[in-house]
């Protein structure tokens, strides 16, 4: 399976001089056409500057990222059916959304912005498909992005690169603040566009649990570098790096007061 | 004991649980404007939070969980009206004096934003916001630095001396999540509403983190709302939760008998989403139809469009919040059904 996204040997450095900081140092990842990729790692590791470069918001000084054959620059410079094809969404869903706007006019501009994309037919219509689709309800259209919820913003954030029917999907913490039956509800989906559409994801995620359900594959990131990659089954099971051995003992599973899940994480190990 | 006694223990031992409690809230309903007229976004929500507890507070996406940390901060979004009882220390903060309100507020309750960039000035670098309240109680210039980079390190940002020199923009979201949970700790708080405080920390941090608050909370009494999505931590660090659906509580009670036994079907569903770490889970089956909000609340219970044991009182009857069990309550007519299957 030939890549659509391939990121070589990726370099970003924040500030200047004595300022200067690595925060990707080298690192090398590849999506395939209806793949999933979950990034997981240490907080402050790099997973957000790696998205911020596909998505074209900064330039590294080392290395570069394709998507399908042809690299891609920064996101003003891309032709409209690349940025089109290359959808994020961001991490502060709130911060990425302005509070002034209505959630029809939120995703109204992503349909201008690339007409090719747009509906044809009744675009109301279509409109509360896609809420429907994120599981928000269709009077969620007039509301402005300033006064939902988090996870109701989170959902519009969703919604809004879903609209323009990317091939990748770069999703930065894209279901953190959501419950866990909503949750559900955009994974599935999702899997389903990445089956029906052979859409391709980017998936970067702390919550290892959601990772290993979604992922085909794993990416671990660590102070700039990815130190484990491999079949999510593998690494999340037989983990071969200290690090994610560290990640994976950390997690919580749901402790419900029964023998085998009580005492084994009641008091964090730091 | 019959279904009746086991009410009236519940009861009993409710009426000895707020006494003791440190903050009691009572049937706290708050309305904003809405274009089809005023809506509740909570509606008659009730529940203590005991001294040195941790009250676990989840439910749905828009089910009013950052309204009711907001409403117990005095910040709600304009327009907002409030009814009920929000009683700390035996004050009511809704009905008290704005010299009280500055003692309490941001000092014996603080909170922790779920937003950490909204809730970060982007023009000030982190240690000078950090050390707000130090500056303000009149420590000197090295004693708040020292103060800063303590709080800093305990939150678990690394290279304090450094990092206190950053803006919010520079940091990265689990660092700026540290950094508002430093600032919420910076007036050594009595309550701590602290709304997803550790979403976007990988679980290394965010098991140091979830450490602190617990050895603040063992040594300093803190009791803390805990605003969490992630029925995993929830289930770690609290005692209590409450469960919301749709600006109501849906159920509540002591954490670990309400994550096995729920007697809600909306916290069964819940329950039933949780994947799993180490097994790949399959993904679960959503609940049907989209989730109820206030705005668009359903009549009789609000989750009777998605709940499975639905029939037709639950399309007309709203639920009242019962004892159900020791120390439980749950808004759902067939509750004991629900528990006892
Ligand atoms: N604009 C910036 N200027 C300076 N440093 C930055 C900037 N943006 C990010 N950094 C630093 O680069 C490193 C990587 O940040 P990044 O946001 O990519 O991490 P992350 O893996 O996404 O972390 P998290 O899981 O906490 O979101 C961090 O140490 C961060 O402080
Ligand atoms: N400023 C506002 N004006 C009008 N409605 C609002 C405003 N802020 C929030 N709401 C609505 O009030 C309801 C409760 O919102 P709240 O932020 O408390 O939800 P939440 O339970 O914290 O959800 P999440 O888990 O998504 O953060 C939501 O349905 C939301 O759309
Ligand atoms: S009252 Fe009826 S609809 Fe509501 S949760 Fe109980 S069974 Fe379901
Ligand atoms: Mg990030
Ligand atoms: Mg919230």
């Amino acid at each position: 399976m030939t890549a659509l996204l391939d990121v070589r040997d990726l370099r970003v450095t924040y500030g200047r001089r004595r300022g200067a900081f690595r925060a990707v140092d080298g690192v090398s990842l590849t999506v395939a056409p209806e793949e999933t990729l979950g990034l997981v790692g240490e907080s402050g590791s790099g997973k957000t500057t790696v998205a911020r470069c596909v998505a074209g918001l900064i330039r590294p000084d080392g290395g570069g990222v394709h998507f399908d054959g042809q690299p891609l620059g920064p996101v003003g410079r891309r032709p409209a059916a690349l940025q089109r094809a290359v959808q994020m969404v961001f991490q502060d869903p709130r911060s990425s959304l302005n509070p002034r706007m209505t959630v029809a006019a939120v995703i109204g501009e992503a349909w201008r912005t690339h007409p090719s994309a747009a509906p044809g037919g009744d675009r109301a219509e279509a409109l509360h498909r896609l809420l429907a689709d994120v599981g928000l309800d269709a009077s969620t259209a007039s509301r402005r992005a300033g006064d939902l919820s988090g996870g109701q913003c989170q959902r519009v954030s969703i919604a809004r690169a879903l609209a323009v029917s990317p091939r990748l999907l770069v999703c930065d913490e894209a279901v953190s603040a959501l419950d866990v039956s909503v949750q559900a509800q955009i994974l599935r989906l999702l899997d389903d566009l990445r089956r029906e559409r052979k859409l391709a994801l980017l998936f970067i995620s702390h919550d290892l649990g959601v990772v290993h359900q979604i992922a085909d594959r794993v990416a671990v990131m660590r102070r700039g570098e990815v130190v484990e990659e491999g079949p999510a089954g593998d690494v999340m099971s037989a983990p071969r790096h200290e690090y994610t051995r560290a990640l994976l003992d950390a997690a919580l599973d749901l402790d419900d007061g029964t023998p085998e899940q009580t005492g084994t994480t009641r008091d964090f190990p730091a | 004991m019959t279904r009746a006694a086991t009410a009236r223990a519940a009861t009993a031992g409710d009426a000895a649980a707020r006494e003791a409690s440190a903050l009691t809230v009572t049937d706290l309903t708050v309305t904003l404007p809405h274009p089809g007229g005023r809506v509740r976004v909570l509606d008659g929500v009730s529940f203590d939070v005991p001294p040195a507890t941790t009250v676990g507070l989840i439910g749905e996406s828009g089910s009013g969980k950052s309204m009711t940390a907001g409403a117990l901060m005095g910040l709600l979004p304009e327009g907002a009206t409030t009814t009920g009882g929000v009683v700390w220390r035996g004050t009511d903060l809704l009905t008290a004096d704005a010299a009280h309100l500055r003692r309490v507020r941001g000092r014996q309750i603080a909170m922790v934003f779920q937003d950490p960039l909204a809730a970060l000035n982007p023009t000030q670098r982190i240690g000078r916001q950090v050390g707000e309240i130090p500056r303000r109680d009149g420590l000197s210039r090295a004693e708040v630095r020292r103060r800063v980079i303590d709080l800093l390190d305990r939150a678990g940002i690394p290279e304090p001396e450094r990092r206190m020199r950053a803006y919010p923009h520079e940091f990265s979201g689990g660092l700026r999540q540290r950094a508002v949970i430093a600032m919420a700790l910076s007036g050594n708080p009595s309550l701590l509403l602290a709304d997803e405080p550790t979403t976007a920390l990988d679980v290394t941090v965010q098991a140091r983190i979830l450490a602190l608050l617990r050895s603040v909370q063992r040594a300093e009494g803190l009791s803390m709302l805990l605003v969490s999505h992630d029925l995993r931590v929830v289930s770690h660090v609290a005692e209590r939760v409450v469960v919301m659906y749709a600006g109501r509580v849906a159920e509540q009670g002591p954490a670990r008998e309400v994550l096995r036994r729920p007697a809600h079907p909306y916290t069964r569903a819940l329950v039933a989403s949780v994947p799993a770490v180490r097994t790949r889970t399959a993904l679960a089956d959503p609940l049907p139809g989209a989730p109820a909000t206030p705005a668009a609340r359903p009549s009789g219970c609000p989750f009777h469009p998605r709940c499975p044991l639905a029939r037709e009182r639950c399309r007309t009857e709203v639920p009242a919040p019962r004892a159900v069990a020791d120390g439980r309550r749950s808004a759902c007519h067939f509750a004991e059904e629900v528990l006892g299957s």
